[in-house]
């Protein structure tokens, strides 16, 4: 590797990406992002799902036009699929038809280079990354961690200046994730991978603090860089290492870190709630963390990564929980912890029935959208609602997979607190017998 | 056994004036090339004289042969057709809003309705050769071959998986090689599967396009069809039987050296990331695999089309997907203005012929002859469901049974049904029934297997645990059929049955008139109304009829089974 001074491989200007809505405002998936990248580093971009940073990998690797901002490649304006990036996916991406060999082969023949290079050149790649033997196997026949590694030969196999990855280990086990990672960081110390440099997306914190060399933490809605880290540590680096540990401790504090305060004062103040998409989080597994909070050795307060930890979580999956819990006040997230409030503790000792108007009071005094809801099927004469009219509201506020993920929320939520009840087939709210003949 | 959905329910698409610019298109299409034969309709054409049909059973391989030629001439264009206009309709939204819905009203036109015309529209370009009636023989077969491929093919283009897409444009292939490295073996299962299904459609019309009588003149080409043909012509059932048998060895043929090992191996190329049981190699495909020369001639067949599918054809797809850059509104409308245009052509064209030889109650007859037909497809269903359903479930259920008579129903959905018919009509004629009443079971006899083994490979495929549930809690009887089996089995009952009652309708036009030497057997329907006028010359009423029974077709499927498809996989579904 060659730490010299020169033009940087890639750059990202004022970048911006943003989708047309007709009724309102642009939706903005990213804004004013800014990256270098020189030969040499390995740069992990850091955020939960939803922060736009998948949308700018497939920006940097040229499959995605930015609406605004420019890109520059080895100095020069990058307009398609660039020779001297290759990808690694998160879900591997490998064709079903294609054996080992011949996958790893693809970019080659798409090159046009000839046979016996092919041959010689993917045996080299495959031999690299311990695939050695498999050479005539079909991806079925591979667990996980070999179908990645067969993804990374076949980016590796193009000599690619820049190598991006998107989560190339979130789909595999906790065990399999760390021995490809110890792997990747090997090879690239002993200089034998043939590229200059890594661009890695990441909602695993520890993972981005392990591998990469400097950290951009992305902000969700819109994406941004909120924070950039350097990470000091030299390879190999230790997970137990108190300076190790305190990074990510912090990282856990910046991403939990609220702009503007969590829960509003006055509760249904306005339709605004209709904007925040919800995340898809089930009441079984609400009450469960709130059990796990209220009990020891939490005793209602929980450091985030500790639990995650205990958990065997990712930030990823234990961030929308928490969120989930501030948002219906069952708890507060503060500084990278998690706080039980009064009412979750409430929730926790209720029995069953309880449990359900707790949190049906919780719903109706902090999801707008349910309230909403339930006020239309009231005034309706026959008590029933079309789901249509509230999806195409939502899909103002938001992309329509959103949308459509916040209002299966809604109505899981609204069943369970048995609020309203909700016909598949009709796509329609409506009340329990009983509750009509109340009303 | 896979459930694939059926192509008539492929779409899902809600039906919008693009259906009513595709009717009117080709109807228009096909006015044209009635046009162009009703010219030569006129014109004698008796100068071409056929190589005679003889009954000498020796002949019979000979037959044989030439009819399975004019299959596999018809696959590789249907193949052909599949490859460029699904690909078109796919790749181009412009296209595919037209060329989808066209697919889908040509799917629902009864083939036989037109063999007069397409023989002699091909007669007209091959003007006293034989080839003339070959190329419409092969064009018959291809028509019924073709849609559900293409529409198969169209549907996989439109479900690639968004990351393989990615992959093969981030390493930068080109057209050509995505289309062989990724197109083309993502649709392999579907298209292998609806390949075979359409194939063992297609004996049925290749038999019937054989001999084919357009007002005094009948075309004979050598084959098994013209054999029968002949045979019914001289009263001749010891002949009708020899080509009973000669068929029952093609379609045997047929089943076992290409039909199971071509599924077998299109199984590599099925996108799932478990390697799933499999089920034993057909022996042919073990055959091809295991022995040296066949691996040898495969390999170096392999290195070939391998070459070619590597070549760099096309403009390297380096673009980047811009998701803001709105389709040019300009384009647009000139598209639409030219289609437009043309559909008013057709409209025009359609109307004044229509207007100049017909009356409105012609149009009565027509829809009170379709009501009749209706009313016989509806009532066999109805008896096949009876009677396959619970035969097909206990099949199901046993593994053992499963294993022996699956094969034996895909192989009776090929066997050409018509050549069945003779034995019937003679028994009709001999007891002096009603033609009306026992006609109608020849409309059936071909296509009531799909029924049976799509019925079979449901109940095969009801989850063990569920059966063990079921068997725990001691559901038993009518509870068990209401709530536990029928829901089960519904998804793969209905992709059976509408390709039964497709095939019905279509069967309609050779099974409500039957003939046994001078004596014609005739019963009331569309059908028979579409035959008639086939055999009278009456083009007007063939177009009539034709419309009609489409007509029918459609709404039959649009009303019926895609809401019943829909509701059946919504239902019986986890997740």
């Amino acid at each position: 590797m060659d730490h010299t001074v020169e033009t940087p491989l890639l750059t990202v200007r004022n970048c911006r990406q943003s989708y047309h809505k007709e009724a309102s405002a642009d939706l903005v998936v990213l804004e004013d992002v800014e990256l270098t990248l020189r030969a040499g580093e390995i740069v992990g971009l850091l955020g939960r799902s939803g922060s736009g940073k998948s949308t700018l990998l497939r920006i940097v690797s040229g499959l995605l036009k930015p609406t605004a901002g420019e890109v520059t490649w080895r100095g020069t304006p990058l307009t398609g699929p660039a020779p001297g990036v290759a990808m690694v996916f998160q879900s591997f991406a490998l064709f079903p038809w294609l054996t080992v060999q011949e996958n790893v082969e693809l970019g080659l023949e798409a090159q046009g280079v000839k046979r016996a290079e092919r041959e010689e050149r993917s045996e080299a790649a495959i031999d690299l990354i311990g695939l050695g033997g498999y050479d005539g196997a079909y991806p079925k026949e591979l667990s996980g961690g070999m179908r990645q590694r067969v993804g990374l030969a076949r980016a590796l196999v193009v000599h690619p200046d820049l190598l991006l990855m998107d989560e190339p280990f979130s789909a595999l086990d906790v065990l399999t994730a760390e021995t490809l990672r110890t792997d990747l960081i090997d090879l690239w110390m002993e200089g034998k991978l043939p590229v200059k440099s890594i661009l890695i997306v990441t909602h695993n914190i520890e993972e981005a603090v392990l591998m990469c060399d400097r950290i951009l933490v992305f902000s969700s809605n819109p994406g941004r860089v909120a924070h950039e880290l350097k990470v000091p540590f030299a390879h190999p680096r230790n997970r137990f290492d108190p300076a190790f540990r305190q990074m990510v401790d912090d990282i856990y504090g910046i991403m939990t870190r609220r702009k503007t305060p969590e829960v509003p004062a006055t509760p249904a103040a306005a339709p605004t709630g209709f904007a925040t998409p919800l995340h898809p989080v089930g009441t079984n597994l609400m009450a469960g963390l709130m059990e796990t909070l209220h009990n020891p050795p939490y005793d209602g307060r929980a450091d985030l990564p500790a639990l995650a930890a205990a958990l065997q979580y990712e930030a990823d999956e234990l961030l929308p929980l928490g969120e989930t819990l501030g948002l219906l006040g069952f708890a507060v997230l503060e500084e990278g912890d998690l706080i039980l409030t009064e009412t979750g503790r409430r929730f926790v000792e209720a029995d069953t029935e309880e449990r359900k108007t707790i949190f049906a009071e919780q719903l109706r005094a902090h999801v707008p959208l349910i309230a909403a809801i339930r006020q239309v099927i009231d005034q309706r004469p026959n008590h029933r609602a079309s789901a249509v009219r509230f999806r195409d509201e939502l899909e103002d506020h938001m992309s329509p997979e959103y949308a459509e993920e916040t209002l299966r929320t809604v109505i899981a939520w609204g069943r369970y607190a048995e609020i309203f009840e909700y016909d598949e087939e009709a796509q329609q709210f409506g009340l329990e017998e009983e509750d009509e003949e109340k009303v | 056994m896979k459930n694939f959905t059926p192509p008539a329910l492929a779409g899902q698409r809600v039906p919008n004036r693009w259906d009513g610019v595709a009717m009117v298109l080709v109807m228009g299409v096909l006015l044209g090339v009635i046009s162009v034969g009703r010219h030569t309709i006129s014109t004698p054409i008796a100068a071409i004289q056929g190589t005679p049909i003889h009954l000498d059973p020796s002949y019979l391989p000979g037959y044989a042969l030439r009819t399975a030629a004019r299959m596999f001439a018809a696959l590789f264009v249907s193949l052909l057709f599949t490859f460029t206009y699904a690909t078109l309709a796919a790749k181009s939204r412009r296209a595919g809003l037209l060329l989808i819905p066209i697919l889908d009203i040509l799917q629902s036109v009864p083939i036989l309705g037109f063999l007069s015309f397409t023989v002699v529209f091909f007669l007209g370009l091959f003007p006293g050769q034989e080839m003339g009636a070959e190329f419409a023989s092969v064009f018959v077969i291809f028509t019924s071959q073709a849609w559900n491929m293409a529409f198969s093919f169209y549907q996989s283009l439109t479900t690639l998986p968004a990351d393989l897409q990615e992959a093969a444009r981030s390493f930068r292939l080109s057209p050509w090689q995505k289309f062989w490295r990724l197109d083309v073996p993502f649709a392999m299962p579907g298209l292998v599967w609806n390949t075979m299904l359409s194939m063992s459609g297609g004996w049925f019309f290749v038999v019937a396009s054989e001999a084919v009588t357009v007002g005094n003149t009948t075309f004979a080409l050598p084959g098994i069809g013209s054999y029968v043909a002949t045979a019914l012509d001289q009263r001749n059932l010891r002949a009708i039987f020899y080509a009973i048998l000669a068929m029952l060895v093609v379609i045997l043929l047929y089943d076992q050296l290409i039909f199971r090992p071509l599924v077998a191996w299109s199984g590599k190329f099925r996108f799932e990331t478990t390697a799933s049981v499999s089920a034993p190699e057909p022996w042919m495909l073990k055959l091809l695999r295991r022995t040296q020369l066949f691996r040898n001639l495969g390999e170096a067949v392999g290195a070939v089309f391998g070459s070619v599918f590597r070549l760099r054809l096309g403009r390297s797809a380096a673009a980047q997907v811009d998701e803001n850059r709105a389709p040019s509104k300009l384009i647009d409308r000139l598209w639409y203005a030219v289609i437009a245009v043309l559909a008013l052509y057709a409209g025009w064209q359609v109307v004044s012929f229509v207007s100049t030889t017909l009356h409105w109650h012609d149009l009565g007859t027509a829809m009170l002859m379709g009501a009749y037909t209706m009313i016989r497809v509806i009532v066999l269903m109805v008896i096949a469901a009876l009677i396959w359903v619970p035969i097909g479930v206990w099949i199901g259920l046993r593994p053992k049974a499963t294993r022996i008579a699956q094969p034996i129903a895909q192989f009776l959905a090929a066997f050409p049904a018509n050549l069945l018919f003779p034995p019937v009509v003679v028994a009709i004629v001999y007891f002096h029934v009603s033609a009306n009443i026992w006609l109608t079971p020849l409309m059936l006899i071909g296509t009531q297997w799909y029924i049976l083994f799509n019925v079979i490979a449901g109940a095969a495929a009801f989850p063990g645990d569920m059966k063990e549930a079921v068997a725990n809690f001691r559901v038993r009887g009518w509870l068990w059929w209401r709530k536990v089996m029928i829901p089960g089995i519904l998804p793969y009952f209905i992709t059976g049955a509408i390709t039964a009652s497709g095939g019905a309708w279509n069967a309609s036009i050779v099974a409500e008139v039957a003939s046994w030497g001078k004596t014609n057997l005739m019963a009331q329907g569309l059908g028979a109304y579409i035959a008639e006028a086939t055999a009278d010359g009456n083009t007007p009423r063939i177009v009539l009829g034709v419309v009609v029974m489409s007509g029918f077709v459609v709404i039959f499927n649009r009303l019926l089974w895609r809401p019943l498809y829909a509701y059946a996989t919504r239902r019986t579904t986890l997740g």
